[in-house]
């Protein structure tokens, strides 16, 4: 496997992965790979393959052909969600899913890390003193310490993605997998969602999908573009809205008086 | 908020014990001490009923863990709860001995269809242990198989429902026939004692109901420990978003085995107890039109709410136990009526409905505006809104 092209410094390796939905190559031959402790942006328009990609890395798809390399050797490849989940990739959905019946402070207790998550560990397990500072902390992080036992179907649908992304952080995750976080959020929460990926990007690689370019222009170092399943270019955000092939196809059909 | 959560606790604490007292002393009490003409007198019939009631809250329970918490519609109820009820029957068909109508050792309905020897499986039911280990260890089992394939299966909503729907209904056909050698149509009837104490007497039936009462307090407590350990709040989760709960590392197909698992040891507890104090168990029982009733008594007790179980299975059966008596033809209707008018109006059942009243008396008390918390819609995964 090594010979094969081993990137010390990868996280997360795609290798010419192709995902068909009956004839419908959602990903072409995908080759990716992000850094450790990157925070990447992947952009592009509907259909790109964008959460589908997603999908692959986290084990809800299985791809038709290729590799997905984690870390230095673990292939990903056949293994379940929570498996893979366990292996430290978390991922946050488009839209929010947390438990609405649950207060936040229960929804935050539920994501912990924890060595067993079976049913009579669960049945019997009693939190520690310092896992109830692990979630204190994270409450500090996302802006929820008010909001400890209110029941998280009552939370704004900002403090619900914010509060989501808290329930991924818990998880220890070595790669964070984002889905379109501020899709709905005013300027103010995108703004603080923005400083909060950053901040996190510091301890952890992040991907992040997004099509709100005004944010990507805020978090972005390195991003890159997918079209119809491949990646057509990857750059700092300067680079990339220079790109000829990038304004054609996907900025140029939004505003290009932007770039 | 965490104030009012813990007090609703130490609400739902007290209650307990009050309703407890309540069923366990007071109602044997006016059965035995006030005399019969007295208008206080609960007659043995009464107290009886109310019996089998308490039995059938023992079943809500544990469909309340399975479909009220983690959102899964079991539409077989009435397998489990069949299951138990047989097992006990079986038991005490044993042990009537030569006292039945033909003299024989064997079951009358054996006799009369010609069986020569006694069935190898209805040997292990000479016990009474065996017979009540039996009662809960086989409706378990059956679910545990049933269960695993199912929810290995990755079947869930309205798929589940109707597979449980055609197991109630596999059930009630096979237990029909008379060669399951279970008595057929006529089920198992025509018991006369249980370890030695007669049935037909009102001191063999107080002691039934007592050991009911404490049956369904011992079981609420453990309902009540298992929703709140934090196994419980993976169920809410997995009924909430099952999506999530699977990207935070659980494995929902355990936890949905688990209380798929549970809720057929209660039902078959439920059964276990229904037996010898209705003293008939047929198919007709089991089938498919009484694992959907089973549905009712919570929908009408109010979901997510253990104590609104078991209210929903004595009113609603109590309901019935009147009206029958009235208007036997109209009870369907009544019934339908009854499950459509909650569900629409009063999604949260009986028991939302005296929360909300309590909720308003106390606004009125304090005087001043509280937020009245919006009713959350159950079982509905959030991505489905």
């Amino acid at each position: 496997m090594a010979e094969q092209g081993s990137f010390q410094n990868s996280i997360i390796y795609l290798d010419g992965v192709t995902v068909d939905y009956d004839g419908f190559k959602a990903l072409n031959h995908l080759t990716f790979m992000v850094d450790y402790k990157e925070l990447r942006v992947v952009i592009g328009p509907n259909g790109a393959g964008k959460t589908t990609l997603l999908d692959v890395i986290c084990g809800k798809t299985k791809p038709a052909s290729g590799r997905v390399v984690f870390g230095q050797d673990v292939d990903l490849k056949g293994k379940r969600e929570d498996e893979i989940v366990a292996l430290g990739i978390g991922r946050k959905f488009q839209a929010p899913s947390i438990y609405g019946f649950l207060t936040v402070w229960e929804n935050l207790d539920l994501s912990l890390k924890r060595s067993s998550k079976g049913v009579f560990a669960t049945l019997f397990g009693k939190s520690t003193a310092e896992e109830r500072a692990r979630i204190e902390e994270n409450l500090e992080t996302i802006g929820l310490k008010d909001y400890a036992h209110t029941r998280a179907g009552s939370l704004s649908h900002g403090q619900k993605q914010w509060l989501e992304i808290g329930m991924v952080i818990l998880q220890d995750p070595s790669l964070l997998l984002v889905d379109e976080p501020v899709a709905g959020m005013t300027d103010e929460e995108t703004e603080q969602t923005g400083q909060l990926l950053q901040s996190l990007a510091e301890k952890q690689a992040i991907i992040v999908i997004e099509h709100d370019m005004e944010f990507v222009r805020q978090i972005a170092r390195i991003v890159t573009v997918l079209h119809e399943g491949t990646v057509i270019c990857e750059g700092t955000v300067e680079k990339v809205q220079a790109d000829d092939r990038v304004r054609e196809i996907y900025l140029g059909r939004q505003k290009v008086a932007h770039v | 908020m965490s104030d009012g959560a813990t007090d609703t606790k130490r609400a739902g604490g007290t209650a307990f014990w009050v309703v407890g007292a309540i069923l366990l002393l007071v109602m044997p009490l006016l059965n035995v001490l006030p005399p019969e003409d007295s208008w206080f007198h609960l007659s043995d019939f009464s107290l009886n009923r109310f019996g089998k009631f308490l039995a059938f809250g023992i079943l809500a329970l544990g469909l309340d863990l399975i479909w009220g918490y983690t959102g899964i519609l079991s539409l077989g109820q009435g397998v489990f709860f069949g299951l138990g009820a047989y097992c006990m029957s079986m038991h005490m068909m044993l042990t009537i001995g030569k006292e039945s109508v033909y003299g024989s050792e064997m079951p009358d309905f054996m006799v009369w269809n010609q069986v020569k020897e006694l069935p190898l499986f209805w040997k292990p039911f000479y016990s009474f242990p065996m017979a009540v280990i039996g009662a809960i260890l086989v409706p378990m089992l059956f679910a545990l198989i049933f269960g695993f394939f199912a929810f290995r299966s990755r079947i869930k909503g309205v798929y589940f429902a109707i597979i449980t729907q055609a197991l109630a209904l596999v059930a009630w056909l096979v237990f029909n026939r008379n060669d399951t050698n279970l008595g057929g149509t006529n089920g198992l009837t025509d018991f006369k004692q249980i370890i030695g104490y007669r049935l037909s007497e009102p001191g063999t039936q107080r002691v039934l109901y007592v050991i009911t009462v404490l049956c369904l307090g011992a079981s609420y407590l453990f309902c009540q420990w298992i929703i709140r350990s934090r196994a419980g709040r993976v169920l809410v989760a997995v009924r909430d978003s099952e999506k999530r709960v699977v990207f935070s590392g659980y494995t929902p197909a355990n936890y949905k085995l688990f209380v798929f698992v549970v809720a057929a040891a209660l039902a078959g507890l439920a059964g276990m107890l229904y037996a010898p104090q209705v003293g008939i168990i047929t198919p007709a029982q089991i089938g498919v039109l009484p694992s959907l009733e089973m549905v009712i008594w919570v929908a009408v007790g109010g979901r997510a709410s253990l104590a609104g179980a078991v209210l929903g299975a004595v009113s609603v059966n109590y309901g019935r136990s009147v009206l029958t008596n009235y208007f036997p033809e109209l009870w369907p209707f009544i019934l339908g009526g009854l499950f459509v008018l909650v569900v629409l109006l009063f999604p949260d059942g009986l028991i939302g409905m005296m929360r909300k009243g309590k909720g308003l008396l106390r606004q009125k008390k304090s005087g001043e505006e509280k937020p009245i918390v919006p009713n959350q819609k159950l079982a509905v995964p959030e991505g489905k809104r």
